[in-house]
């Protein structure tokens, strides 16, 4: 597990680019939403006494995208470097896969928003830590969706090979106008609102506005969140072996590359 | 560590790739595996080393089920292999990549294990370059070390030396040799270059539309079938 971890923080390391490219769209995106949240709370009744809202949910749907993309990101670069048989016949379980590719894709993610976070108080004047406590249970519940994104487009991959990528790329936009990232979910129509409860980000999302807006952590919508995330986790790990053993009968494990 | 493929098939679809194998490969033994281009031999390798599911039969490496998933690891830990067909990570330096795959296969003294492999696979002078800034003999060579590096008991080598000059291929085949010699490897060498078939194989088997078709010893191959070297030999079988 450490062996695949190293792997990718070697590749991390080595390259400034690469830790630049990682910064670099959190970053813009915190600004870019910095300067429309401020348009919005000088015009707006809603966000008048609540600065940080968008920004605050921009960073949390960030830290979302990159949780699934370097999942994904991880997993492509074997394939895109010709080395992903070289994994398949080392003595490593999937399930050690899974976790090796969880906890880099983790910290991959982090490299990128933390200097996001950072930024957000001296140029707009708000932090995203005074959310308090809740803030890391928020942030668990999407780097468990994240990552069940991940898994499921990484079975995708292997099962049907790398014409899968773009899929990787798209997954989560289709999923974010239903999780309710900028909006509450009564702006929905009715029946897209009752396929929207199965999603965990509408919850994380509700209570990120609630407690912003009225300073009240309600541990309800994060324990439902917390609970369909772990179902939704269950199954993709379930998905993923069940690709990994559909790919050894097709054949695809074999010299797979680009 | 021996191996054993008892009534072996592959089908995709309708296509048979791999059609009622049967051999076995004794402890220290090195087997050629000569065929065509899609004849099945990498299905083969691909099986043995659990990367392929097979539709019927076993394969069985110290008499143990690989497909059975904690053989599978076990086995795992003592094979390793390499093909021409896959590369390690460009963007590391040769010492990473060994790194990684010497803890991806948790090898006691690391260090000492990697400084003997690129002291006598002469890449101590790039192990802090990129992998893929080397030439492609030494992207072999750097290859053959990751191959090595768990001091492997089976090694499955797919055209170890496709695409190599012929003094590099010939650096390689020597290495493969006192390696196997001195450390009583099995070896399965799936390859299109009979020279190298004649030089290391105590035997070869020859496939065909994903069966063994004719198997014995090279002298016994040429002189059975009435031609003056391997190459001819293949051919005939092949055409015939």
């Amino acid at each position: 597990m450490y062996a695949l971890s190293i792997r990718h923080l070697y590749l991390i390391k080595g390259s400034f680019p690469r830790i630049l490219d990682l910064i670099y769209w959190p970053t813009i995106q915190i600004i870019l939403w910095g300067f429309i949240s401020k348009f919005f709370t000088m015009y707006s009744d809603y966000y008048t006494n609540t600065v940080g809202v968008i920004l605050s949910c921009a960073i949390l749907y960030d830290f979302l995208f990159r949780s699934s993309i370097s999942f994904n990101m991880l997993f492509l670069e074997e394939i895109w470097s010709r080395n992903f048989t070289n994994l398949f016949v080392a003595p490593l379980r999937i399930s050690e896969i899974i976790i090796a590719l969880t906890s880099t894709a983790l910290i991959r993610t982090l490299i990128g928003i933390v200097p996001a976070v950072l930024l957000m108080s001296p140029f707009f004047g708000v932090s995203i830590l005074d959310m308090g406590y809740a803030l890391l249970l928020l942030f668990l519940s999407l780097y468990m969706f994240g990552t069940t994104l991940g898994i499921l487009v990484t079975s995708g991959l292997l099962r049907f090979g790398p014409s899968f990528e773009n899929t990787a790329w798209s997954s989560l936009f289709l999923l974010a106008p239903l999780g309710c990232v900028y909006y509450p979910i009564s702006i929905l129509p009715e029946w897209l609102q009752v396929i929207s409860k199965f999603l965990p980000l509408v919850y994380v999302f509700e209570e990120a506005r609630s407690i912003l807006v009225n300073n009240i952590v309600n541990y309800d919508n994060i324990i439902k969140a917390l609970i369909l995330n772990l179902i939704y986790f269950i199954i993709a790990v379930a998905v993923f072996y069940f690709s990994f053993y559909g790919a050894r009968k097709k054949g695809t494990l074999v010299n797979m590359g680009e | 560590m021996s191996i054993e493929l008892k009534n072996l098939k592959k089908n995709y679809n309708n296509f048979e790739a791999v059609n009622d194998l049967n051999f076995k490969i004794d402890n220290g033994k090195i087997i050629g595996l000569l065929g065509p281009n899609g004849c099945g031999k990498t299905t083969t390798i691909g099986m043995i080393l659990g990367l392929i599911k097979p539709t019927e039969g076993e394969i069985l490496v110290n008499g143990k089920n690989v497909e059975i998933e904690k053989n599978r690891i076990q086995v795992l830990e003592k094979m390793n292999f390499i093909s021409p067909y896959v590369e390690l990570p460009k963007k590391l330096t040769v010492k990473e990549n060994l790194i990684v795959y010497g803890k991806m296969y948790e090898v006691k003294n690391l260090k000492e294990r990697i400084e003997k492999l690129t002291i006598d696979l002469n890449l101590s002078e790039f192990q802090n370059r990129k992998t893929g800034e080397l030439s492609s003999g030494q992207k072999n060579r750097v290859s053959l070390a990751k191959s090595l590096i768990n001091s492997p008991e089976i090694l499955l080598l797919d055209e170890p030396t496709a695409s190599l000059d012929p003094d590099t291929g010939d650096y390689i085949r020597s290495y493969i040799e006192n390696y196997a010699s001195k450390n009583n490897t099995t070896i399965l060498l799936a390859s299109h270059n009979m020279s190298e078939v004649e030089r290391l194989c105590s035997k070869v088997m020859m496939m065909k539309s994903g069966k063994i078709i004719d198997e014995g010893t090279c002298k016994e191959l040429i002189s059975k079938h009435g031609r003056q070297n391997l190459e001819e030999t293949f051919l005939k079988i092949i055409r015939e």
